[in-house]
Order: C-alpha cells, then sequence, then structure tokens
C-alpha cells in the first residue's frame, strides 16, 4: 500500500480573512515507511495529517491509496492530538471502540484489547475511567485505540507530548519495536527534531505560512539504537541539520505569537 | 523582626459540607413555628389549618380510599404523559441537533411553538381527543416534551466534535455515532431538560384535573376548596409536593444510574 499526496493546499476561509494553511504538498508515504512531519507551530501538520486521514477535504489537489491488496477503504488508525477519549467510556471500552465496528468474534475482540492494553501497559486500569487517569496514561490508551484496529496506515500527531521525558524515550523504544513487528505505514507528526530523527525513515520539514515542504531527509541509520554509540554522530549531525532548516521559521512564529 | 504565617486552603468554602440534619431541623422549626401560630396565635382553620389537622384529614382520606385511587389516576396521567413527551422529545431532539435538514425544517417550528403556554391548548386538545384520559396525557406530554427537546438539541450542539472525529475515523455508522457519542454526550443536559419538565408535567396535571376530571389529586382538591374543607384542600397540597420530590429524586437517583462517568 501507498500514500500519494498530490499537490495538496487547504485555505481556511474564516471572517478574519483567508488563511492558506498548506500549499504545494507533494509527498508519498511507501510501503512499511515510517514519515515523520516536523515544523514549527501552525505549520500545518495537523491539517495535512487530517486531510490524510479523510476528516477534511484538500482545497486543491488530491490524496489517493495505492497497490491496495483489497478492493476496500484502508483502515486508518488515527491518533489524535488533543486525544479524544470518550469520557463515558472506560479504558477498556475505549480501545474496544474501533473494534466494534468490524464485526470480529467477541473473543477476538477481547483478546485484541487484552494485548494492547498490555503493550501499552495499562494492565489494571481497563474500569478507569479517562478523566481518572494521568495525561500520559490517557495517550496511551490513545494509541492502543488506534493500534488495535490493526490498521494499513497509523497516523500520529504528537502521541508523546503529553508525557514526561523519561516516559517519552520509554514510550519511543515501544513505538519503534512495535512498528518492527507490524511495520506499518506510519505518518508521524512531532515538533521535536530528536524524536524525528529518532523514528523516522524519512522526515519532511515544512516551513510556515503558507506551509510548503521546504525539504525532505532520508534518514540513513540503523532502525534501532540511533542515538547510541556510533551513531551518535551522524543522529546529532541531522538533527542539526533539520534545526537549521526550521530555526527561522520557529522564532517567526515564536515573534507573531507574541504580537497576537 | 519577622512574622510567619501558615498557608491556608484559600479554595476550602468550596468543599463546606453543611451537617445532614440542618435540613431536617429547618423544617421542623417551620412545621413548629405553623403549629404554634394555629393553635395560640388564633389563625382561623379555615383559613390555615395547622400541620397536625392535615395529618389527621389526609389519614382519614387514605382510610376512606379516597387518596389512593386520585393519587393512582394522577400517577397514571403524569407517567404516560411524562414517558411519552420525554422519549419523543429525545429522539427529536437528536435528530434535530444531528441532521441539518431536519434541524432547518424543526427548528424554527419548535421554537415558534414553545412560548405557548400548553394549558391555552387544552380546549381545542379536548375537541379533538375527547374529555377522557387521552386528552390530559397529551397535554402533560406536550408540556414534557419542549424542554426535554430543546435540552436535547443544545446537548447535542455542545458536544467536542473531536469525539465524532474519533468516531468517524473508525468508520463507525451514521446510526453508531448517535448511539454511542451523541446520546452519551448530550445525556448530561437531557437529564437537565427532564428535571425542568417534571415540573411542568406536575403543573399541568394538576390544571387538566381542575379543568377536566372527576378523579386525580387536581380534582380533589378542587373538590375540596369548593366545600371549604381546607385541611383536606392542605392534604391534597401536601401530597403535590411529596410528588414533586419524589418525582425528583427518581430522576436524580436515574441520572447517577445512568451517568456512570462523572465522580
Ligand atoms: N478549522 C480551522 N479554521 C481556520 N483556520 C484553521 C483551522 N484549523 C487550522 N487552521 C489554521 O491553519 C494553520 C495550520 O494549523 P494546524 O493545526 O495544522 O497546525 P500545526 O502544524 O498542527 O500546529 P501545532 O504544532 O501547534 O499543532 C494555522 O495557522 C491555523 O490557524
Ligand atoms: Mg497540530
Amino acid at each position: 500500500m501507498q500514500v500519494v499526496i498530490e499537490n495538496v493546499g487547504k485555505k481556511f476561509q474564516s471572517s478574519r480573512g483567508d488563511v492558506t494553511a498548506l500549499e504545494n504538498i507533494d509527498l508519498t508515504i511507501n510501503e512499511q515507511e515510517f514519515v515523520v512531519l516536523v515544523g514549527p507551530s501552525g505549520c500545518g501538520k495537523s491539517t495535512l495529517l487530517s486531510m490524510v486521514g479523510g476528516l477534511l477535504s484538500p482545497t486543491s489537489g488530491r490524496i489517493v491509496v495505492k497497490d491496495l491488496i483489497e478492493d476496500r477503504d484502508p483502515l486508518i488508525g488515527i491518533v489524535f492530538q488533543e486525544i479524544g477519549l470518550f469520557p463515558w467510556r472506560t479504558v477498556y471500552e475505549n480501545i474496544k471502540f474501533g473494534l466494534e465496528e468490524m464485526n470480529l468474534a467477541a473473543g477476538e475482540v477481547n483478546k485484541r484489547v487484552d494485548h494492547f492494553i498490555r503493550l501499552v501497559g495499562l494492565n489494571g486500569f481497563e474500569p478507569a475511567y479517562p478523566h481518572q487517569l494521568s495525561g500520559g496514561m490517557r495517550q496511551r490508551v490513545g494509541i492502543a485505540r488506534a493500534l488495535a484496529i490493526q490498521p494499513d496506515l497509523l497516523l500520529m500527531d504528537e502521541p508523546f507530548s503529553a508525557l514526561d521525558a523519561q516516559s517519552r524515550t520509554l514510550m519511543q523504544e515501544e513505538l519503534l519495536r512495535i512498528w518492527y513487528q507490524t511495520k506499518l505505514s506510519t505518518l508521524y507528526v512531532t515538533h521535536n527534531i530528536a524524536e524525528a530523527i529518532y523514528l523516522a525513515d524519512r522526515v519532511v520539514v515544512l516551513s510556515r505560512r503558507p506551509g510548503r515542504i521546504a525539504s525532505i531527509i532520508s534518514i540513513d541509520l540503523p532502525k534501532f539504537d540511533r542515538d547510541k554509540g556510533t551513531n551518535l554522530f551522524k543522529f546529532n549531525s541531522y538533527c542539526d541539520q533539520v534545526w537549521q532548516l526550521i530555526r527561522k521559521d520557529a522564532q517567526l512564529a515564536l515573534e507573531e505569537g507574541d504580537e497576537q | 523582626m519577622s512574622f510567619q504565617r501558615q498557608v491556608q486552603n484559600q479554595m476550602a468554602f468550596m468543599d463546606h459540607q453543611p451537617p445532614t440534619w440542618i435540613s431536617a431541623a429547618a423544617i421542623t422549626a417551620i412545621l413548629l413555628l405553623w403549629e404554634f401560630s394555629c393553635r395560640v396565635g388564633g389563625i382561623s382553620a379555615l383559613f390555615l389549618p395547622s400541620p397536625t389537622a392535615i395529618v389527621a384529614a389526609g389519614y382519614e382520606m387514605l382510610q376512606s380510599g379516597e387518596l389512593l385511587t386520585n393519587v393512582a389516576a394522577s400517577l397514571l396521567r403524569i407517567g404516560l404523559g411524562f414517558i411519552t413527551g420525554s422519549t419523543v422529545g429525545i429522539l427529536l431532539g437528536l435528530i434535530l441537533g444531528f441532521s441539518s435538514i431536519a434541524d432547518a425544517v424543526g427548528n424554527p417550528i419548535v421554537h415558534a411553538l414553545y412560548p405557548v403556554p400548553k394549558l391555552a391548548l387544552l380546549p381545542l386538545i379536548i375537541l379533538w381527543l375527547g374529555i377522557g384520559e387521552l386528552s390530559k396525557v397529551t397535554i402533560i406530554s406536550l408540556g414534557v416534551f419542549f424542554p426535554v427537546i430543546i435540552n436535547t438539541y443544545s446537548g447535542v450542539k455542545n458536544i467536542d466534535p473531536l469525539l465524532i472525529k474519533v468516531a468517524v475515523s473508525f468508520k463507525t455508522s451514521r446510526t453508531n455515532i448517535i448511539s454511542k457519542v451523541i446520546l452519551p454526550g448530550a445525556l448530561p443536559v437531557i437529564f437537565a431538560g427532564l428535571k425542568l419538565a417534571a415540573g411542568t408535567a406536575l403543573l399541568l396535571l394538576v390544571a387538566a384535573e381542575m379543568i377536566a376530571a372527576k378523579e386525580g389529586i387536581g380534582a380533589m382538591i378542587l373538590h375540596y376548596g369548593d366545600l371549604m374543607l381546607t385541611d383536606k384542600l392542605m392534604a391534597g397540597v401536601v401530597i403535590l409536593s411529596l410528588l414533586g420530590l419524589v418525582f425528583n429524586r427518581s430522576l436524580h437517583w436515574l441520572e447517577r444510574l445512568v451517568i456512570t462517568w462523572k465522580q
């Protein structure tokens, strides 16, 4: 399976005037590829993800999923930036949500939910409601919920942003492990450059106002232990390369935020 | 010289719980004052019977069986009216909130009819449906319908759009989005509407029974008013107040049963 984003643009119309969030986006996510989007706040990362997920229509261009094995819509698992757990569902029921629409046998559903609860380390919290969880635990429920449907394509919007640094490191390792088992085509959004280099096969750097692809960088490092030993030097130079690309835009974004 | 202050919790007043006996004590005090003014203050029993006289009259009515038949008749009407009115109100409210076509058609109609005092429609409804039970049940369900549909609608409109996005991302069908996302999301507001409607239902019940019924608490109160039997009239009023209380408590209980995810 391959996701092809062809010359996509997005304009938002509002009373304060139009905002061109994205322009001329051309990008292909290949089978089993982990693509990471980085860019300063407001450059349109979430917008692009929503359009790939079929939750928002582009104003120009189109997004096509090619080379499907079966003639059906692809299953897309989305981890949202604001998580969006159902407050009236327990951890267990939240993870089960997507499976309920899939006509699976009850036994299979329970097995999968149990599997993914253990995977994100939430065993024991099955009967808890979202408001009883910490921010990081909620994010893990959101991740388990998206993975449980065993999607063809995984979209993740800053899934670890509410985690503390330690959990973040652990979850990144965990995500790599899960990814290595499933080899899911993944589009991942972050503003953390080190995280991008750590996870990505390719890093897509977006510029700001309007959001355009500034650069696409293939990460030529082994999938594991990128930030260790002999890999570390290369890892750091990739980080620096991306930072130089983003720096000016990030500064502009910050100054604009001050004015408002 | 130096000072020392302990840091106090400035939010403490928010979780200050008054002792539970305080409401009971207040009611007892009022009843005692009432009883006392009737016995000593020389208030005529015709104008305001004492609490004990009301209880005695109520006991007598219970023994004769008339209390039970009247209460049963009223309960049936209000029960049927409340259930139909709220069911239809919730269903239509969900549809109005979810479908923009239904919203465009239904919303102006609902808001045009809502301000009409439902009692003004009673003569018309009696003309259409006869003077029997159906017209009384109908007027009650009408009175219940409006606060429920309006609350359900605003409950639906206030659901976090992100949750609907999440459901859509899992390819949830439209009907399941309504039952799994919109309905639970709107439930707290729906319950507020149901509690509001309970008051309206009671009001319309009594009014309809006073206008057009032989049995029922409203008819009974009117009957004893005509006979100037104030203690029996007051017994009816007390029953109404208890009915309202029971109604409210039951809804509260149901709410806690259904909305398990809050506290
Ligand atoms: N529904 C909307 N209506 C109008 N403008 C919007 C809407 N959604 C996003 N925008 C605008 O589009 C631009 C891109 O927003 P988007 O949420 O995609 O940014 P982002 O890259 O995800 O930022 P962040 O890193 O802060 O999450 C912003 O300028 C934002 O103001
Ligand atoms: Mg975003």
